[in-house]
This record gives C-alpha cells, sequence and structure tokens, in this order.
C-alpha cells in the first residue's frame, strides 16, 4: 500500500460535474486523469432522470438526463479518462493521497497532483426537517423513489403527498402520475415556489396536480406503513394556523424540501466550508482553500439547471490541469473578495481575479432571499461604485442568476477593492 | 406440539439476557418475540446509560439490581463484544436551589452504596467547557457508564442460540395452557407451544400477560413516553454523561455523547396509555430541546440528524421490603396464582443496567422453585461481534476485503457499511431480516442522508440473500413493505 499509484488529476464522482471536469483536464494538457465513480456506472444522478430539460444551455438542444450524460461519457472516454467504478472513497488528505475502496480493485492508495471534488449533492431527510410522527414504510426523499421507479423499475406507493416544492418533487410528481399512481398534493412551507416555474407547469399544472404553498406536513399517520398525512397551514412566522390541519389519506410521503453539498470528504481534507452554500469556498477557478484541491458542481452550490454544472466542470478540470502543467497556484494577481450585498442570499464564487478575465468571461452565480415579483437589476459592486449590471424579468430564490462579468471590466476590477453583488428593484 | 423447559415471552434486553443467563443449564429455551425483530421496544430506545445507581429509593429492587447490574457490565461487554464505556457522569445543578439538591442525592447515593462525590461548578465547566456557564455544582458518579443498548440486546441472544436456545420471531403470545395451577404452554400466532416454565418478559405488555395468569389484577403498566433527538457528531461533539436534577417521575431531560459519537439529548416523561405510541411529537420535541439547552447551551438545532421515542414501562408495584414507600417498583417473583410463571415486569429505567442481575435473579428463582439447574460441560461464553469496517483500521480494512471481496462495496456512504457486513447480519445467529433490522446492527442509514441512498441498495441485498421478491422486502415486518409492485403493471 506505500507505492501509491499517481495521477496527474483525479476527479470524485462522475456526475455531470466530474465528468466535465475530467474531460477538461486532459484536454488541457493533464497526463494521467482518473474518475472515482461510487456506482457501477458513470453518469451520476443524471443516470435516474429520464426526464428531458437538460443541454439546453451546452447543446441548444433538450434531451434526457441519460442522453445528456452519455455524451460526456463517451467524450471521456474518447480522450483517454481512466475510471475506477463501484468505488468508494474513505479519505483525501491535504496532500491529495486518496484512500478508496471496492469490491472489484480491493483497497487502494492514490497520489493525485490534484484533486477535483465533484460529489454532487444529497437530499435533505425527514429528521432535519423533524417531521413528528411514527416511522412506517412510505416515507422516501424524492430522489429515492426516482430510482426506484426509473432505474430499477418498482413503485414505491399508490397514493402519495410530496411535502416540498423541489424540483426532483415536482418531476416525480409527473412520472408517478404516468405510471398509474394518484398524486393527491405538493405542500410548500414557504410562500414561493422552491424549485423551477417550468417545472410546476409542467409537471404540476398540466396534470391537475394540486401545489398548496403555505402548507406543511405536521403528522404522519400510520404505524407499519404510511396511512395518511397531517397537513396544516403555517402563518408567516411558520406557526401552524390552529383549524387549517386536514388528514389527507395516502401510503406515501416524498420529500423534496432541498438539497445539500455532499461535502464529507472536502472536509476531512481540510477544506473550508461556507455555511450559507454547504459546499467550499471557491475563486474564480473553483479552487478551494487547500491548494490544488477544486471542486465543481452540486458540491460548491446547489444548481438547478445541469447546464451550469457542466461549465463550472470545464472551469475547475481545466484550472487543475494548468496547476498541474504549470505549477502555477491559484492564479495570477490578487484576488477580490466577492460578497452578497442586498438582497442575495449567496453567491459564488468567494473570490475573483481580475486577471482571469484574460481567458474570457468569470460567471458569477447567486440566489435571491426574497422573490421580487417585477424587473429587477443583477448589479456587481465596489463599494458605492456601481461596475456593471445587467437585467432579470423578476427574481426568485428557486432560479439561480447568472452575472457574466465581460473581460472589458478588467481594469477597472485591478482597481476595485470588495466587491459585492446586490439584485434590486429596477 | 414442541415441548420446552422454558418460554420467554420478549426479546428485548430483559428476556435477551435472561436467555442468555438460562442458556449455561441443560434447559430447552425458546424465545418468544411478537415483532419482526428483537430489541424493537423500551430496550433499544432509551438513554444507553448504565446507572451508577445513586438515583433509586434504597431498598427497593431498583436500587438492588442497579447495584448488582452496574459491575457485571465490564464482563459482559468482554465476553459478548458489547461496545461499552466507563465515562461517569454529572448531575448538573444550576441555581442555589438545584445545588441544595444535590446534597439529597448525594446522601441517597451514599445509602445505595454507590461511589459519588459533588464538584464545584468551576471543576465542571473545566471537565465540561460546553456545560452551562452558570453550573453551580455537579453530583459526579464514576461508575456510570454507556453501552450500545441494541448490541446489549443482540449479544447476549446470539451467545444463547449459539449455547442452544431457540428464538422465533413475529410470534405473539396469545394466552396461557394450564392443567390445574401447573402452566403446560402457551397459545401464539403460530400455533401452541408446550413448556413447563413461562418467563414473562413482555415490557410494556407485561401486565397483561400475567393477568391471563390471574396474577396481581391491580399491576398495571402505564407506558411513559420519552422523546429524543440526535445530534450528529461530525457537528457536534461531546464527551460526557450531563443530568439534570431530577424531578420526581424522571430523571429528566440529558445530553449525552453516545458510544457511536453521536450527540443525544431526552428524553421528556409523557404519561401516555397507548402501548404501541412511539409517535413524535412537536411539543415533546420542543419540549425536550429546550431541557437540553439548560444543560448545554449552544446545542446547535442544525447538527439534529433524527428523532426517536421510547415508551418506559412504568408500574405501580409497591416495594414489598418492610419500611420502605414506592410505588412504581419492579416485579421479579415467581406468580402466586399458577405454577410455571416468572414475572419480570415494570422493568423500567434503571432496566437497563438491571437486566444481567434481573437475569441470574431468574436463575435463582428457578434453582429455589426445585429445577436442578445442571450446567451445560460445554456452554460458551464468548461471542464475538462481527466486524465493523468503520471501525477498522486501514490496515485491517484491506485485509477484511482481500478475504472477501464484499467488503470493498461500501452501501451506506454517511456510516461507511459495507456489502459485506450486511450479508453477514442476515446469516447471523439472530438473522437479519429487515431494514430497520440491518439498521439497528449496522448503523446504515443512520447517518446524515438517513437513508435516502442505501435503501434501494439494501432492498436489493435482502431480496437478494432472503431469496423474496423485492416487493416483499419489508422496513420492520408484515404491512411495512417498501415497494408495492413493478412500473408498468397498472391495476385495472
Amino acid at each position: 500500500m506505500s507505492d501509491a499509484k499517481q495521477y496527474d488529476v483525479v476527479v470524485i464522482g462522475s456526475g455531470p460535474g466530474g465528468l466535465a471536469a475530467a474531460i477538461s483536464a486532459k484536454k488541457t494538457g493533464a497526463d494521467r486523469v482518473l474518475i472515482i465513480e461510487r456506482d457501477v456506472e458513470p453518469g451520476g444522478i443524471l443516470l435516474q432522470c429520464i426526464h428531458n430539460g437538460f443541454g439546453v444551455e451546452v447543446f441548444k438542444q433538450d434531451l434526457p438526463g441519460p442522453a445528456y450524460a452519455q455524451r460526456f461519457i463517451d467524450e471521456a472516454f474518447q480522450v483517454g479518462v481512466e475510471f475506477m467504478l463501484d468505488t468508494m472513497v474513505l479519505e483525501i488528505t491535504r496532500e491529495r493521497r486518496i484512500t478508496a475502496v471496492s469490491r472489484k480493485h480491493g483497497f487502494v492508495e492514490l497520489q493525485a497532483r490534484a484533486v477535483v471534488l465533484a460529489m454532487g449533492c444529497r437530499e435533505r431527510t425527514r429528521a432535519q426537517i423533524r417531521l413528528p410522527g411514527y416511522r412506517p414504510a412510505g416515507v422516501y426523499t424524492a430522489g429515492t423513489a426516482q430510482r426506484w421507479v426509473n432505474v430499477e423499475g418498482y413503485m414505491p406507493g399508490k397514493r402519495f403527498v410530496i411535502l416540498g416544492s423541489g424540483d426532483i418533487g415536482m418531476i416525480m410528481a409527473r412520472r408517478l402520475t404516468y405510471e398509474g399512481a394518484k398524486v393527491e398534493r405538493v405542500l410548500e412551507v414557504m410562500p414561493y415556489l422552491s424549485g423551477l416555474t417550468r417545472n410546476y407547469v409542467q409537471c404540476l399544472l398540466d396534470n391537475d396536480i394540486e401545489l398548496q404553498l403555505r402548507h406543511t406536513v405536521r403528522r404522519i399517520l400510520g404505524k407499519n406503513r404510511v396511512e395518511a398525512v397531517e397537513a396544516v397551514a403555517v402563518d408567516e412566522q411558520m406557526n401552524y394556523i390552529p383549524g387549517t390541519e386536514e388528514i389527507i389519506p395516502c401510503d406515501t410521503l416524498l420529500l423534496s424540501v432541498g438539497l445539500i453539498p455532499e461535502n464529507e470528504l472536502s472536509r476531512q481534507a481540510g477544506v473550508a466550508i461556507d455555511p450559507i452554500t454547504g459546499g467550499p469556498f471557491v475563486d474564480d477557478s473553483f479552487q478551494t482553500s487547500v491548494p490544488g484541491i477544486f471542486s465543481a458542481g452540486n458540491v460548491v452550490h446547489v444548481y438547478d439547471l445541469v447546464d451550469w454544472v457542466t461549465e463550472a466542470g470545464l472551469t475547475a478540470g481545466k484550472s487543475a490541469a494548468r496547476l498541474v502543467r504549470s505549477g502555477l497556484a491559484a492564479g495570477d494577481g490578487p484576488a477580490l473578495p466577492l460578497k452578497a450585498g442586498e438582497n442575495v442570499r449567496y453567491v459564488v464564487p468567494h473570490t475573483l481575479r481580475p486577471d482571469h478575465l484574460a481567458d474570457g468571461d468569470i460567471r458569477v452565480q447567486l440566489r435571491v432571499r426574497q422573490p421580487l415579483e417585477r424587473p429587477v437589476w443583477v448589479e456587481l459592486r465596489s463599494g458605492d461604485k456601481l461596475l456593471h449590471r445587467k437585467g432579470e424579468p423578476y427574481a426568485r430564490p428557486g432560479e439561480m442568476i447568472t452575472l457574466p462579468v465581460r473581460p472589458n471590466l478588467m481594469d477597472e476590477l485591478k482597481a476595485a477593492g470588495e466587491l459585492t453583488v446586490a439584485v434590486v428593484a429596477r | 406440539m414442541k415441548s420446552y423447559d422454558v418460554i420467554i415471552i420478549g426479546g428485548g434486553v430483559v428476556g435477551c439476557m435472561t436467555a442468555r443467563a438460562l442458556s449455561r443449564y441443560r434447559l430447552d429455551v425458546l424465545l418468544i418475540e411478537k415483532e419482526s425483530d428483537i430489541g424493537m421496544g423500551a430496550s433499544s430506545a432509551n438513554s444507553a446509560i448504565i446507572h451508577a445507581g445513586h438515583d433509586p429509593i434504597p431498598g427497593t429492587l431498583k436500587a438492588e439490581m442497579n447495584r448488582l447490574g452496574n459491575p457485571m457490565w465490564d464482563q459482559l461487554s468482554r465476553d459478548l463484544d458489547i461496545p461499552f464505556k466507563r465515562t461517569g457522569a454529572y448531575v448538573v445543578a444550576v441555581g442555589p436551589e438545584e445545588q441544595a439538591a444535590l446534597e439529597g442525592l448525594l446522601q441517597r447515593g451514599r445509602e445505595n452504596r454507590v461511589e459519588c462525590e459533588i464538584i464545584s461548578g468551576e471543576e465542571m465547566r473545566r471537565r465540561e467547557p460546553k456545560v452551562n456557564p452558570e453550573v453551580s455544582g455537579a453530583l459526579y458518579t464514576p461508575t456510570a457508564g454507556l453501552v450500545d443498548t441494541f448490541a446489549a440486546c443482540l449479544a447476549p441472544l446470539e451467545n444463547a442460540v449459539m449455547n442452544g436456545v431457540e428464538v422465533m420471531t413475529e410470534t405473539e403470545f396469545q394466552g396461557f395452557i394450564r392443567s390445574g395451577r401447573q402452566i403446560t404452554g402457551i397459545h401464539t400466532n403460530r400455533g401452541d407451544i408446550a413448556c413447563r416454565w413461562v418467563i414473562n418478559a413482555a415490557g410494556v405488555h407485561s401486565d397483561e400477560v400475567m393477568h391471563l395468569a390471574g396474577e396481581r389484577e391491580d399491576f398495571h403498566i402505564t407506558p411513559r413516553k420519552g422523546e429524543y433527538l440526535i445530534l450528529d457528531g461530525a457537528e457536534f461533539k461531546l464527551d460526557n454523561i450531563l443530568f439534570p436534577v431530577p424531578s420526581a417521575v424522571s430523571k429528566g431531560i440529558l445530553v449525552l455523547g453516545s458510544t457511536h459519537g453521536n450527540v443525544v439529548v431526552g428524553p421528556n416523561s409523557v404519561a401516555d396509555p397507548d402501548k404501541e405510541d412511539t409517535a413524535v411529537t412537536p411539543a415533546g420535541l420542543e419540549e425536550v430541546w429546550s431541557g437540553a439547552r439548560k444543560l448545554v447551551p449552544e446545542l446547535n438545532p442544525r447538527a439534529v440528524i433524527a428523532v426517536f421515542a421510547g415508551l418506559r414501562a412504568t408500574g405501580n408495584a409497591p416495594t414489598r421490603a418492610p419500611g420502605v414507600t414506592y410505588s412504581h417498583d419492579f416485579i421479579i417473583e415467581i406468580a402466586q396464582e399458577v405454577d410455571g410463571l416468572i414475572n419480570l415486569a415494570g422493568i423500567e429505567s434503571p432496566g437497563l443496567t438491571s437486566a444481567p442481575a434481573i437475569a441470574e435473579r431468574v436463575v435463582e428463582l428457578l434453582r429455589g422453585a426445585g429445577e436442578t439447574m445442571q450446567e451445560k460441560p460445554d456452554w460458551n461464553p464468548i461471542r464475538r461481534a462481527r466486524p465493523r469496517f468503520s471501525q477498522l483500521s486501514r490496515q485491517e480494512q484491506a485485509e477484511l476485503v482481500r478475504r472477501d471481496p464484499r467488503y470493498g462495496r461500501v452501501v451506506c456512504r454517511c456510516e461507511t457499511v459495507t456489502e459485506g457486513e450486511i450479508v453477514a447480519e442476515i446469516h447471523a445467529p439472530v438473522p437479519a431480516r429487515t431494514y430497520d433490522a440491518i439498521k439497528r446492527r449496522t448503523w446504515t442509514g443512520t447517518g446524515r442522508c438517513q437513508g435516502a441512498f442505501d435503501l434501494p441498495r439494501v432492498v436489493d441485498i435482502l431480496s437478494r440473500e432472503l431469496g423474496i421478491p423485492v416487493t416483499e422486502v419489508t422496513k420492520k415486518g408484515r404491512g411495512s413493505a417498501f415497494l408495492v409492485r413493478p412500473t408498468k403493471e397498472v391495476e385495472a
């Protein structure tokens, strides 16, 4: 075990972020590039996303998840990316030594010159929203149900209530309806949708599935299998409103209450984590606080479009390969901190190097705190000075906003101090 | 009709420890459990503490069994591979009123012949920096400890099975078969089974069982529900057991670092006549949370990963010792109204601590009743736990994977549980046949993602190893299947 195998770039995870990172690392000139994937085949969660809606930005084509993944899988093999499948990474050190284990390869130790973390995200669960009641069969995350229905070919229930208006939940509402199940209701505790509007229209409206905002599940009934849930309305302070309780008979409760970046390995490696995003602090090349460790995709912050995950992977892979080839660390000139300003919950990247604009646009991405249902400006400021702004027809917490920073801003940015991004009404 | 010398009703910690104690002797023993797995009741849903024994009223069976049971855990944990550590515990006082109450507890502890001392608030803060800074003092009991509660049921029962005891799950006691005063067998949902002795270790149902024999009609169990929250050990660490100053009915809401590294807070105490009601309530969780924050103010709600509730089998048996006034004591005795029945009832806290002593008391009771209790020459007291991948060194892990590649496939990523471990549990002496049974044995699905990742994978493994369709794999036995049908087979 002492003579660890050497790689230029090791990518953890073969979802869209990992695949893109490996391909771009290879194309940028990294020699040996390896993807370690815990599942038996590459593709990540895309493999269970058999609905369309993938690739509109990258390919200008509307593809199902597996087809989108396959394009990158094919390309990865073509350019010579190596794969280690059905293999779980147990540990990554600050020095980029990787310990992994699998049925086929046994116990493996590897040394990487650069690492790209692309573990994606996981779903929030019942405990994290502290749902009271018994613990019967029939309470699943929307993603678990999606795997059962789309990959394994089994139905986890007949009558469903879905808690949370996340995208996977709404997509599963449609899928389950197509498979002959009855979806009684989608409940959302917030006064606004948490997923994309297009999913609300295509999945819920088109299938006559009712969405109740400001409602949640108060209790689960049934001891061995779910028999019903008790729904209740909540006020602005999220308190239950007495008298609004309603028993909805069902045999399954799906949870679509949000996603959390999956960063246990990152923490082990000493990577600093932003408590707001749940993902690593990154610069615009997606390098984390640990030199040589990059991260890309939903492991950094939860995206709503796969296309942006791919773009982030491409950037991270390219940066990792450059580091390996030239030995250049995080970049050239000084990094400016980029902070969330008015009505912005978070912004990624956390720092920005104006010199990197020499390579083209830097994509700044953010989510707002509160919905603004009217035209807004997305503004990049340095102190009181407005550097750049972009109009959007509205701003919703469920929909990520992208603000491209153009190369022509390089000189102005070089003269700037701390940057903030704000979203304000026009 | 199959015939046994002894049938034990109930696969909780008392039943399992009793099975193991009896397995030492030339007796045919059967343990029946109505649920799909052992240890599904109060035995596994509690605070996991091996109590020092300062708390029970002196002169009660609770005090006696606690005193006898506590020191037995060192040997037991070694012989049976039960995770156990003697951590010591603190009763933490905040303010002059509580500080004064510590003196009373110290007195009681000394009467119970339990090692204890009062330490200053400053000393308490030094030993546990996360404690409420307003702490005024604490009672320290060095002999208290923590145990893996499910292992405390499984390990002795596996050892019992190794020594010839039989186990039947999903087998519900329905009544006694008698010949005059003598019990000759029991009715169950799986038919009648003959025996000479019945040991009633039926937990919250132990009153109903004895009433069917006409015994102690005035004894009733009124369960008290205790709700708990579990915090992710990766988010919040604590190395001590902290009790508040107790109330009249319970030891209060405590905060402790479990043997597994997570932090457990709870329980509250809610009288609940429903003996199967282990539902967690919003009000209960709120009560637990605010109680726990009193001991450790910096507890972080974002670190909560699970909630659960257990039922204490609180009885109304008065203590029989003269001069002791107490009305919630254990019952550990041979029945008066029939021959062939031993009742172990009202075993609430400190029942887990006491269980090995109660089991030995059963042996004495049988001997006293004229059983010869001949020892088996080949009785093997040693049971080894199966390997837990996540707890091995890297070298041991590598060795295990070399020996059996199934240990190289990680099925539960948060707790790093491998396929090899799951398969081993399915084919163990007390086999795991449901998802929850796997979960209790391996900690699969107990981490941050709470099973979202592993569930479909474990269902597949159970289906394959048990040779049943995936639609018949259950969470916890009958009526709890996960999947209803293959897709495309839409009902008419």
